[in-house]
């Protein structure tokens, strides 16, 4: 593993020895990595490398399965996330996500953006709400298509745009890091790459950290890339050093698409 | 190859054809159930009446007027011997034996009219009295015999009069057909599904959600799940000996009331909404418990603002079938008391009642012919109240689905 310390100087989050458990299999095995503030992480590697396993022990998902179990020590500024002190409905706040498949509420749009804001109580009053509103959409680049339809269902958009409702909804919460599992998996080309527009608008807010089976799409967005491979990070470094000069076999034959 | 593609082509003609057969069957047992039950029982919500002219000059009924608008005025009339002057000015109107073609209660329907209007004591004037039950099947189906004749008489007079039958509407049983009424039963099956949803609905809901979001997976549970299904199974007479040992005999709650009717069906029904519910939050996509989650809502906010609104639809359709399977269950309220002839509607949730299936079981039983009528009509009533229910079922379901 080559994770020298000079490529992330801030790191946000940081794992240090984490294994990830499911029952008694194994899902992923030490995994040291940081995660750098103003930049877009890439885990890429091949499906069932326990790539969004390790994704969903960021912020804690994993605790939904009855059989997951974490060890290791994984910190979001200095905190342990795993720590008995830690809120878990406070990291998930700071720690947003969005899943494979877009699954917006099945109410209104605006509901959809203003839930967390609701059930955290960031705005005071309807006004307040309606700015969070409209800032998330319009971050998430979808404000000016849904502006006079607020009231419609979010299942009623297409899949790209549900997919930048889902975004919407998570940065409305303001999080600190959003962590994006497959995100585009389920989009057509066009959407796709309004996804990853909006990845580089987003990059300098968030610290973002994304999951994707697409080469090519971790090469565009992301600055850091992490090569998983049966459940051990291969090789983390600058994403242009990644995919013109991999330090290790198994990323060079996997992104030269030997397997994968 | 070709006889093969025939040889598929008929099964699947045939297959068509067996489930047109058996739609055809149950629509055609449907239509002969509604035909047969509408043809007796629409008779039952009409009675036949007879007008007798009664002259209170000629035969007074002496009480004081001031006292006909007293709590105990009913008492005050019935002393003054009011149903001897109402037999014996029917005698006079109808002629030899008049007074046997009215109801025996008739002479209550005088005194309301009395103590409605004291002024009537003042005069002559026609009463519309409810027929006895022999004469009002007479007047509906046609006798023979010397009643016969005597009813036909009756008719050419123009002294028959068939109207709705509002006592049917107002009271509750009696040994009188003319003044027997389903509304005790009905207030009573009420009384008993409210309680029992009041209990069930709450106690299924929490447990299912319990069970399906909170509870871990393991031999705990995987037994709960078998015993509920086993609960849900066992045969209601055995929830009324449950139900008399514990509610009646250790409790000590009052016997034959909508209270304990309706503790007994919610034991009965709460396991079906424990299933149902069960099956509707399974069927809550699991993106969305990670989308809610995702954002940082607590478990109990993801249950309350998605999961629960999401399987409404479904858990209300399971309780509302259980309620409706509880609304025409007999069996454990036998054994709690309610099989008894409970002649007044029930003021309160702990006073004596029956529920509408019970009614009919025991009007079945009834001698009198003119019961007949009445069970029918009182089937009506059951079956227009459960489709009701389920009308409600597929309103708040519609409704429900529509709102997501």
């Amino acid at each position: 593993m080559t994770n020298d310390d000079l490529i992330i100087a801030d790191p946000k989050m940081r794992a240090e020895g984490v294994n990830v458990f499911y029952g008694d299999k194994q899902a992923i095995k030490d995994v040291s990595i940081d995660v750098g503030t103003d930049l877009v992480t890439a885990f890429i590697g091949p499906s069932g490398c326990g790539k969004s396993t390790f994704l969903r022990s960021l912020n804690r998902m994993n605790d939904t399965v009855a059989s997951a179990r974490v060890t290791g020590r994984i910190e979001l500024d200095g905190e342990d996330i795993y720590a008995p002190s830690m809120d878990v409905v406070q990291l998930r706040a700071r720690v947003g996500m969005v899943f494979q498949k877009p699954n917006p509420f099945p109410k209104s749009i605006y509901d959809n953006v203003a839930y967390g804001s609701r059930i955290h109580g960031l705005a005071a009053n309807k006004a307040d709400l309606d700015v969070i509103v409209e800032r998330a959409l319009t971050r998430a680049g979808l404000w000016d298509e849904v502006k006079d339809r607020l009231g419609e269902s979010g299942t009623a958009l297409s899949g790209g745009q549900q997919q930048r409702l889902c975004i919407a909804r998570a940065i409305a919460v303001d999080p600190e890091v959003i962590l994006m599992d497959e995100p585009c998996s389920a989009l057509d080309p066009i959407a796709t790459a309004k996804i990853e527009e909006l990845i580089h608008e987003l990059r300098g807010k968030y610290a973002i950290v994304i999951v994707t089976h697409n080469m090519q799409q971790a090469a565009r967005v992301s600055q850091r890339t992490a090569f998983f491979h049966l459940g051990t990070l291969v090789e983390y470094g600058k994403t242009t050093d990644i995919f013109t000069n991999p330090k290790q076999e198994r990323t060079k034959d996997y992104i030269t698409g030997r397997y994968g | 190859m070709q006889k093969r593609i025939a040889g598929r082509y008929a099964a699947e003609r045939r297959f068509k054809a067996m489930g047109l057969g058996a739609v055809l069957l149950s629509g055609f047992f449907l239509a002969f159930l509604l035909f047969v039950m509408v043809g007796n029982g629409a008779r039952g919500f009409t009675y036949t009446h007879v007008a007798v002219a009664i002259d209170f000059k000629a035969m007074p009924l002496t009480v004081d007027k001031a006292r006909l608008s007293d709590a105990d005025a009913d008492q005050v009339i019935a002393n003054a011997g009011l149903a001897d002057i109402v037999a014996f000015a029917a005698d006079e109107a109808l002629g030899k034996d008049g007074s046997q073609l009215i109801s025996e209660n008739a002479w209550k329907e005088v005194r309301t009219r009395i103590k409605a209007d004291p002024e009537l004591l003042d005069g002559k004037s026609l009463f519309e009295l409810p027929a006895s039950s022999a004469v009002d099947i007479a007047a509906k189906e046609g006798a023979k015999g010397a009643l016969g004749e005597r009813v036909d008489a009756l008719e050419k007079e123009g002294k028959l009069s068939t109207g709705f039958h509002t006592p049917f509407f107002k009271n509750a049983d009696a040994t009188d057909p003319a003044v027997a009424g389903i509304w005790g039963a009905l207030k009573g099956s009420l009384m008993t599904i409210f309680i029992a949803f009041l209990i069930a609905f709450p106690t299924g809901v929490l447990a299912a959600l319990y069970l399906e979001e909170y509870a871990p997976k393991n031999r705990w549970t995987d037994l709960i799940e078998v015993s509920i299904n086993n609960l849900a199974a066992v045969p209601s007479i055995i929830f009324g000996l449950l139900a008399l040992a514990v509610f009646i005999n250790w409790f000590g709650l009052c016997q034959a009331s909508p209270l304990v009717g309706g503790l007994t069906l919610a034991l009965m029904t709460m396991p079906v909404i424990v299933i149902a519910s069960r099956n509707a939050i399974k069927s809550v996509p699991p993106s969305i418990r990670d989308a809610a989650l995702g954002v940082g809502a607590s478990p109990v906010q993801v249950v309350f603002h998605h999961v629960l609104p999401l399987a409404l639809p479904g858990i209300l359709t399971g309780t509302i079938i259980g309620m409706a399977r509880a609304l025409g269950e007999t069996a454990p309220l036998l054994l709690v008391g309610m099989r008894a002839f409970i002649g007044d509607v029930p003021g309160g949730l702990c006073s004596p009642s029956t529920v509408l299936p019970m009614q009919i079981f025991l009007w079945s039983d009834e001698v009198d012919r003119g019961f007949v009528e009445k069970t029918s009509a009182a089937i009506i009533v059951l079956l227009f109240v459960l489709l009701s229910m389920n009308a409600l079922a597929i309103y708040l379901r519609n409704k429900f689905e529509k709102r997501w």
